[in-house]
């Protein structure tokens, strides 16, 4: 029997300890989507009015820069989140996400959820507070990528 | 009381560099080559994450991490080596048949033994992956002695990984895990830091020996990784790299607070050093 949305949810480390209700309450604003190897998730530019819990496979985020190509920032894996310019106007896509293969994922109405947060404020800090833990802690790999740690830091 | 001499404490081949010619030499990147040396005499077996200090004549000696260790005096020891400076770029320039004087073994070894049995996860940042190829090579061959093999490999972009042939070898038997820092087309593979591979790799929290090696805040993040999996600090292993020059804990300038690196390490595990790491004056 397939498992229903919130049941998904509840196995996924970004919801660990969060109430049943509010992840009923957020898997109310989700659906399951699949993407085939290579496509595009969204554009740079697009309106971020989703995000997505990566469950199976490799998105990759990046952009196109002329003229090396599509150059990648970072690569997302099951458990990531991908997106947040959901969050705060303008509500558009800073970066390119697209499937490297197979990728399932759970896809979120950011609207519906920002509506949902508006109307129940511990649900919203509750998933923010998430939120900006995943936030800090992609800043933190991007500062130690900053240091170009295997760059020649020697000299014998 | 009876003292010890210098020669009764350090074995022949730690004081006078012996004679290596290089009968294999390939490049791995673009500043990075790897040395097979034969000993022309009497060499010199080396246990896994030990180090020899490789002299060019006429130019310097540096302490270089065995990459391919002999387990015999008389067999070749294969060297990884970065091009970084005058002396580790010489070597790197040695042509076939070249003399290179070689002292060791120096240090310690990964404690690859007391893993029998339990998970092994090796967390590689850049040429750290050469010190700690020794610890792969050696769950490969006794693969029935050990659990989950994990390697965790990152670099800075794919033209500066190492070992690329061996690690699509190593796939077909033990989990590869590779990223790097930075990529452009046509990389396919995981682009992000790899203390954040940490997270997913396969591995029993409290069964299983960490063995990390890489430039020291790369090491510094794979830490708190392994400890949010669960991972106790006696059972991380670091292999550190400070100034060597005498390789035989004579000199002092290894000296990280008690312990003289290139004496009594390279290797620690996480609750030996892990609190002299974080002091900035050391």
């Amino acid at each position: 029997m397939p498992q229903q949305l919130d049941e998904v949810l509840a196995q996924i480390p970004f919801f660990d300890g969060m109430a049943e209700d509010e992840i009923a309450l957020i898997a109310g604003c989700g659906r399951n989507v699949h993407f085939d190897e290579g496509a595009t998730i969204f554009r740079q530019g697009d309106a971020a009015d989703d995000f997505y819990v990566i469950r199976h496979g490799t998105v990759a985020v990046g952009n196109f820069v002329p003229p090396r190509g599509e150059l990648v920032i970072e690569t997302l894996e099951a458990g990531d989140l991908l997106g947040w310019s959901w969050l705060f106007p303008p509500y558009r896509t800073h970066f390119d996400a697209r499937a490297l293969s197979p990728v399932r994922a759970t896809q979120f109405d950011g609207k519906c959820l920002r509506d949902k947060c508006a109307a129940d404020p511990a649900l919203g800090f509750d998933l923010m507070s998430r939120f900006a833990q995943v936030l800090i802690e992609r800043l933190q790999w991007t500062r130690l990528r900053l240091f170009d740690l295997y760059g020649n830091g020697h000299s014998v | 009381m009876a003292t010890a001499t210098p020669s009764e404490l350090h074995p022949v081949g730690a004081f006078v560099p012996l004679p290596f010619r290089v009968a294999e030499r390939r490049q791995d990147t673009g500043d990075t080559w790897t040395l097979t040396l034969e000993p022309e005499e009497s060499g010199f077996a080396v246990e896994p994450g030990q180090f020899a200090m490789v002299h060019v004549f006429g130019v310097g000696e540096v302490p270089i991490s065995v990459s391919g260790p002999p387990e015999r005096p008389g067999d070749p020891i294969v060297l990884t080596v970065r091009a970084v400076g005058a002396v580790s770029g010489a070597i790197c320039a040695s042509e076939l048949g070249a003399l290179l004087g070689l002292r060791g073994p120096c240090g310690n070894s990964w404690p690859i033994a007391e893993a029998t049995a339990g998970d092994v996860v090796v967390v590689a940042g850049g040429i750290g992956l050469a010190p700690l190829r020794p610890v792969v090579l050696h769950t490969l061959a006794q693969r029935d002695s050990y659990g989950a093999v994990s390697v965790l490999y990152g670099a800075r972009t794919p033209a500066d990984l190492l070992y690329t042939d061996q690690l699509e070898e190593w796939r077909s038997t033990i989990a590869v895990d590779v990223t790097v820092d930075a990529a452009e087309p046509p990389w396919k593979g995981k682009v992000g830091v790899v203390p954040k591979l940490v997270a997913t790799a396969e591995f029993r929290p409290e069964a299983v020996t960490a063995f990390v090696c890489g430039p020291e805040v790369m090491m510094h993040f794979t830490v708190q990784a392994l400890r949010e999996r669960g991972v106790p600090d006696e059972r991380i292993m670091l292999s550190l790299e400070r100034d060597m020059r005498c390789g035989i804990g004579l000199c002092g300038h290894c000296q990280l607070g008690p312990t003289l690196v290139c004496r009594d390490g390279p290797v620690y595990s996480q609750a030996d050093v892990g609190a002299l790491l974080g002091v900035r004056e050391l």
